[in-house]
């Protein structure tokens, strides 16, 4: 009896930890305009949904239950196999429920597209996001400052966020403040958001990129703008400098980098990092970056050196702990 | 030199002596590859398998055939989702887990490709070849040696997966492979190649028994079974096969166009040089998206004959389930780009897509509703296919729903490529596809074996599938929203996610015991064999035409080719008989045309596994060797006449006799 009662001690634990915890679902406790709007329409469609779901799941039981071959007294019809009435009944609705579902899906999707600007007054902040391996690099153009894995923003200011990368796709996310984009060389990709509260909010990368992904994780800490201005300075100060050379060596791969942060960037580096994967040739000049010059030095000769990330003479990857 | 003309780029080094899990792993392989070569010597059986079994081109033997691979593949499956949980439950906080990134990349890899390709896929074709033939009254497919080819090339796709465990790596990319990730730059060692080639051969496999099915289903049903007579399964086969002609030969235009990249220095889809990555993900997923329906779909059929047959009443709305699969089978075609809204389509695109996929959600609603009123008014019998069946219809109605939301684009830019989006994908794939086809192999193993599996350890196997299945994806969907996102190695502590974590661990183990269950059902069956014996053909009180025929039917199916004039055929024809018990009419026996075992098939199967071996490794000579050897093999195929012989009608007659003493007995 007392193990019994050991282990529905330890059900109910492990279950109030489960709720307890609850708290942290971030997706359903949104802190910028696009989350809270998506937030609505996940909550809708599930209500909706749930209007077809819920009856079927009862009526499999019932049904199962009453006819059961030893429920002689149920009424037993092998040949009914047909009833029109019936079945536009269960055509019409899952009909008229994705009928309104694609009204809902129209419209949201022209609402929520991440790349229309917010219709708002105030002037967007503008950031350049680029996914390297394996960190994000934030630039602010107009500030001339960057960071690495930590991105501030002003709280109640819209957003934009245009994206890239120098590495393998990567998908950037804010849960918090708003639903995902990929990150892909050569092309830009583009997200608007508004956060409406402080705070700091987890960001990540949802699009596998290799063997430091787990770690491409970044804070967005969201200041009022009074703290955003402060800091901007702050980071203005930074000794670290953001040139084309401090670029490539930042650009090499790593896992688990520390935020850090830069000033002086280099102006239309995003762009020539974007533009360097479209134009080979001339635009190449003066960028060096070991993942083009890979594309034609093909290395068989060791593969199990290659593992542990493919540039074979950069440093060696940061030790797997926190 | 010499060394590298011998071995191409293969050399020592690429085993992974220094990695116990690697090594371990390969080793128990070895034993069992040992014993299992041991035994037959020592039981001198070698004969017996190349003639009765690896030359075989009877459908039915084929069919289990894939069957038993497939099982044999599920095991490494399941080893490595069991591995992958203990990673995620353990590797949180301080702790960096037991599986550096290296390895557990190739791990969820090889999880994805061997369940989807090498286990889904085998199992579906084993069902089509158990079923199809005998439902449509037919003697065999339509081209049984390309039958044996299709299989072999399979077999030999999976190997090429288990070889690359110990020589050399698998791709550390994701199940698909995207580019710029999987392009030399970034993925330069042998695992993409791996990949490529095992699906590229095995894809060609698949392609085959396509076209095979769906000449057989058009062309050799028996007289008077119209399209609309057709069982419903043959109905989800056909439109499985379609899709499979129409899907697979896109999935091998992209990977060969990966191949170019990797190994020309082409530039399709590579990062910089004009590639277009995005190109891949389109072309992947034209094929990807009804590859879900081409698993699925059967799966559909077999609830549909089950439901019936247990129920034991009409299937409702057959009429309405033709249309339901028709309308999936076209629409599955112009939803792909469902799996990247997030890739920056404009809205019209996206919401395009998004209404595409939701009305998807329509007909098979339709096929739910007329299951459910399909057991209405039965007589149910709650034998273990039919508790599969109403585990997949409330199942698979919450996974149709998370579907339904991850449709609407506004919701999919949040929960995509979180684990949310696993949890649906199980959902739908366990509860709907693994559920089918496990009520299909209970169904139909009588008619492979002779004797009916064991009820109460299949019902135990199923009580743990199903409730392992909820203990180890409904936490999922919750950490989706709690923002983990999928193919993480590490845990921050900070997040809260481990407790769920460690809750599907516990689901993934509870699943292992129905697994444990199934293996056990499977010898205890065996040992039983005689009391669990089917003597009559009919354990189920069938539909359709396969319960007809004695269990295991004899090597030409049907005896006499039946005709037939309603839906189910045979339950019409024990009611006419019931009413007429007196009417026996005797047979009367013709000549049945068969064809030749070959070995043919198997050969040129060998040959493409080493011309694939060869192409992952650049050694030149046996590239070469390989690609001589299959067109060899095939032009000298092309010279023999004697590829087909008679069963002379008394001959038939005797095993006829035979076969109703036995059932007398």
């Amino acid at each position: 009896m007392s193990k019994f009662r050991h282990i529905l001690f330890t059900i109910l634990t492990l279950g109030l930890t489960l709720l307890l915890s609850g708290c942290k679902a971030v997706m359903l406790d949104p802190k910028g305009i696009i989350a809270a709007d998506e937030k609505q329409i996940l909550i809708t469609a599930v209500g909706l949904m749930l209007i077809v779901v819920i009856p079927v799941i009862i009526l499999t039981f019932v049904i199962a239950w009453k006819y059961r071959a030893s429920n002689t007294k149920a009424k037993y019809t092998p040949e009914w196999s047909h009833s029109t009435i019936l079945e536009i009944v269960w055509w019409t609705i899952p009909c008229v429920i994705i009928l309104i579902l694609a009204v809902i899906t129209w419209i949201s999707s022209h609402q929520l597209d991440p790349y229309k600007p917010l219709d708002l007054k105030a002037k967007p902040v503008t950031i350049e996001v680029i996914a390297l391996d394996w960190k994000w690099l934030f630039i602010y153009p107009d500030q001339h400052i960057a960071t690495v894995n930590f991105v501030e923003l002003p709280v109640n200011v819209p957003v934009r966020f245009l994206i890239t990368a120098d590495a393998p796709m990567n998908s950037f996310q804010i849960p918090q403040l708003a639903g995902q984009i990929y990150a892909m060389p050569g092309m830009q990709t583009k997200l608007n958001i508004m956060a409406t509260a402080t705070g700091d909010y987890a960001g990540m990368s949802a699009n596998y990129s290799g063997v430091g992904f787990t770690y491409m994780n970044f804070i967005a800490r969201v200041a009022t703008q009074e703290d955003f201005n402060k800091w901007v300075k702050t980071a203005q100060k930074s000794s670290d400098k953001l040139g084309m050379e401090a670029y490539n060596k930042l650009a090499m791969p790593t896992r688990n980098n520390p935020p850090e942060s830069f000033s002086a960037v280099a102006d239309g580096l995003f762009n020539a990092i974007m533009m360097k994967y479209m134009m080979p040739g001339p635009a190449m000049k003066g960028m060096e970056n070991k993942g083009m010059q890979d594309m034609h030095n093909k290395d068989y000769s060791s593969d199990r050196d290659y593992q542990s990330g493919y540039n074979k003479n950069n440093v060696p990857p940061t030790p797997v702990n926190n | 030199m010499l060394e590298q003309m011998l071995f191409g780029k293969l050399t020592l080094a690429a085993i992974p002596v220094h990695n116990p899990i690697i090594m371990g792993a390969g080793a128990f392989m070895g034993i069992i590859a040992a014993v299992v070569v041991a035994a037959l010597f020592y039981f001198k059986k070698w004969k017996w398998l190349w003639s009765e079994w690896l030359t075989s081109v009877d459908h039915k033997k084929i069919g289990i055939m894939y069957i038993i691979f497939a099982f044999v593949m599920l095991l490494r499956g399941y080893s490595d989702a069991i591995m992958m949980r203990l990673q995620q439950a353990i590797a949180v906080g301080s702790s960096a887990g037991y599986l550096p990134p290296e390895h557990y990349e190739q791990i969820f890899t090889a999880h994805g490709v061997i369940m989807i390709f090498f286990v889904a896929m085998p199992l579906m074709f084993g069902l089509l070849n158990i079923g199809v033939p005998l439902q449509i009254g037919a003697r065999d497919v339509a081209f049984p040696y390309l039958n044996s080819l299709s299989l072999w090339l399979t077999v030999v796709g999976a190997m090429l997966v288990n070889i690359s465990l110990v020589v050399g790596d698998f791709a550390g990319t994701g199940w698909l492979a995207y580019p710029p990730l999987s392009e030399l730059t970034y993925s330069p060692n042998v695992g993409v190649d791996y990949y490529i080639w095992a699906l590229q051969i095995s894809g060609v496999g698949s392609l085959l028994s396509g076209v095979n099915f769906f000449v057989t289903i058009l062309k050799m049903r028996c007289p008077g079974m119209s399209l609309m007579k057709m069982p419903i399964f043959i109905w989800a086969a056909l439109a499985t096969v379609i899709l499979v002609i129409l899907a697979f030969p896109v999935l091998t235009v992209t990977l060969g166009m990966l191949f170019l990249d990797r190994f020309m220095g082409m530039h399709f889809f590579t990062a910089g040089f004009g590639g277009n990555a995005m190109m891949y993900v389109n072309m992947i997923w034209i094929w990807g998206h009804p590859e879900v329906y081409i698993l699925v779909l059967p799966a559909f059929g077999i609830f549909s004959e089950v439901v019936a047959t247990f129920a034991k009443k009409r299937l409702f709305g057959y009429t309405t389930m033709v249309w339901a699969i028709g309308a999936i089978t076209v629409l599955s075609f112009i939803v792909w780009l469902h799996h990247f809204f997030t890739m920056g389509a404009g809205a019209d695109v996206n919401a395009f897509f998004g209404i595409a996929t939701m009305i998807i959600a329509i007909p098979t609603g339709v096929k739910i509703f007329n299951w459910l009123f399909t057991m209405y008014r039965g007589r149910i019998d709650f034998k273990a296919p039919m508790l599969w069946t109403i585990g997949f219809m409330t199942t698979f109605a919450i996974g149709g729903m998370t579907g339904v939301l991850m449709s609407v684009p506004a919701i999919d830019f949040q929960v995509h490529n979180s684990v949310f989006l696993i949890a649906h994908f199980h959902n739908v794939i366990i509860g709907g596809v693994v559920f089918g086809y496990f009520a299909g192999l209970i169904y139909w193993f009588p008619k492979m074996f002779g004797f009916k599996l064991n009820e109460v350890l299949g019902k135990c196997a199923f009580w743990c599938w199903i409730v392992g299945f909820y203990v180890a994806f409904m936490p999922a969907y919750y950490l989706g929203l709690m923002g983990m996102t999928r193919r993480l190695n590490h845990i921050d502590a900070s997040t809260g996610w481990q407790p769920y974590l460690i809750v599907e661990a516990i689901g993934a183990v509870i699943i292992g015991i129905g697994v444990v269950f199934q293996v056990l059902q499977l010898v205890i069956s065996i040992k039983n064999r005689e009391k669990y014996k089917d003597t009559t053909g009919d354990p189920w009180d069938g539909r359709t035409l396969e319960w007809s025929i004695p269990s295991p039917p004899p090597f030409y199916n049907f005896a006499i080719t039946p005709v037939v004039h309603s839906r189910d055929a045979f339950w019409e024809a024990k009611q006419e008989r019931l009413k007429n018990p007196n009417l026996i009419e005797k047979p009367h026996y013709t000549d049945i045309h068969m064809p030749k075992n070959t070995s043919v098939g198997f050969l040129i199967a060998v040959f493409a596994g080493l011309f694939g071996f060869a192409m992952v490794w650049h050694i030149t000579w046996l590239i070469v060797l390989g690609i001589i050897g299959i067109f060899a093999t095939v032009i000298a195929r092309t010279f023999n006449t004697d590829i087909d012989y008679y069963v002379k009608a008394e001959e038939v007659e005797k095993i006829e006799t035979q076969l109703r003493l036995n059932r007398a007995i």
